[in-house]
């Protein structure tokens, strides 16, 4: 008689048991990450200080219970809201100290000055609703992002969004360091003045 | 030989399953790591508007989470159908969001205060009025970082 192997343990039933966990973590996965538009709050200070600001250098955007859009006393629908931050923002109105080198707006003298002096304000009420609140933020954010995209492309030949997503790269090869200092002056020269009033 | 011969011949032989297990076992791992578990029920409707300029949220660890919408339908007798706050697992009232914010921050890792982030989960028919509310009492709770979690698409698709 030849040597005799001791039984083998059944495995017919280990798919059954591993399906089952598969089943469980299938249901339960939510694989998407969160993602939205980041804003950092005023802090609350008691001080009433009064800045002057001119008023050739504020934009201001009113929402109203209804959903309508006023920009600098003007109605507007939110597809030419984009443009009309990005005309704002670029203007480059300033004269000597205030000039703006680098902006390509019209250099209107009753608009803003440059971009670091620029303040976009906004303003809702109670009943606007959040769904076009956060359109209008989103286009907002997306004149600040084009002009910073374009300055960008200028400097470093490469876009301000890709810089942001090279610098979130663990496996990115080229120098941190330098795109920091770079993703910072792109935010210096386009700094993201959003103000909300009560 | 006669062994040999009690296979009948024509019959396909049955395909060797021994490595289906491995093979589930491979996705199981996937999906375990993978996983989140959704550690808050929603009591309330929360669907969330759409935008392009977003920025991903990815340390789950830095984020407390305030959930705004209109009561459930079973909840509606209860609270009516005005848009509530959700903290943790309950409605609460705007009063509430400063102690929530206490008491995440005392449940946080001491050198992770400076980066908490509270994301901002609104339904899009939400009014803005408590969602204001909202922000004074993280202004006052002194959390300064928020972020109006959305979803990545084409604004268009936030009217109606």
């Amino acid at each position: 008689m030849a040597k005799r192997s001791s039984p083998e343990v059944n495995a017919g039933s280990m798919a059954d048991i591993a399906f089952l966990l598969l089943i469980f973590f299938l249901v339960t996965t939510t694989i998407e990450t969160d993602s939205g538009i980041s804003r950092k709050l005023p802090p609350i200070d008691d001080s009433e200080e009064d800045v002057i600001i001119k008023q050739k250098n504020i934009f201001t955007v009113i929402l109203n219970g209804k959903d309508q859009l006023l920009v600098e006393d003007e109605v507007m629908e939110i597809k030419d809201l984009r443009e009309a931050a990005i005309k704002f923002l670029d203007n480059g109105g300033g004269v000597g100290e205030d000039k703006c080198y680098y902006c390509k707006g019209a250099e209107n003298p009753k608009s803003s000055d440059n971009p670091d002096k620029a303040i976009i304000s906004l303003k809702n009420e109670r009943e606007t609703t959040y769904a076009t609140y956060i359109s209008v933020q989103n286009e907002l954010v997306a004149a600040y992002t084009f002009l910073r995209n374009r300055r960008s492309e200028e400097l470093f030949r490469v876009s301000y969004t890709e810089m942001q997503k090279n610098y979130k790269d663990v496996n990115w090869p080229g120098n941190k360091t330098k795109l920091k200092e770079q993703i910072t002056q792109l935010k210096k020269e386009y700094p993201q003045k959003l103000s909300e009033v009560k | 030989m006669s062994k040999f011969n009690n296979k009948k011949k024509g019959e396909l032989p049955a395909v060797n399953t021994a490595s289906l297990p491995d093979i589930v076992f491979m996705l199981l791992f996937f999906f375990m790591v993978a996983t989140v578990m959704r550690d808050n029920t929603l009591n309330i409707k929360n669907e969330l508007p759409f935008a392009t300029q977003v920025e991903k949220l990815d340390k789950k660890d830095y984020i407390m989470y305030v959930y705004i919408g209109k009561p459930n339908d079973g909840y509606q007798e209860l609270y009516g159908e005005e848009a509530r706050i959700q903290l943790n697992d309950k409605i609460s009232e705007v009063g509430d969001v400063q102690a929530f914010i206490y008491s995440e921050r005392e449940s946080k890792r001491e050198e992770l205060i400076p980066f908490l982030t509270t994301a901002l989960k609104v339904d899009k028919n939400a009014s803005m009025g408590i969602v204001g509310d909202v922000k004074q009492e993280l202004r006052k709770a002194n959390a300064l970082k928020i972020n109006y979690t959305t979803l990545n698409g084409d604004i268009s698709k936030n009217s109606n």
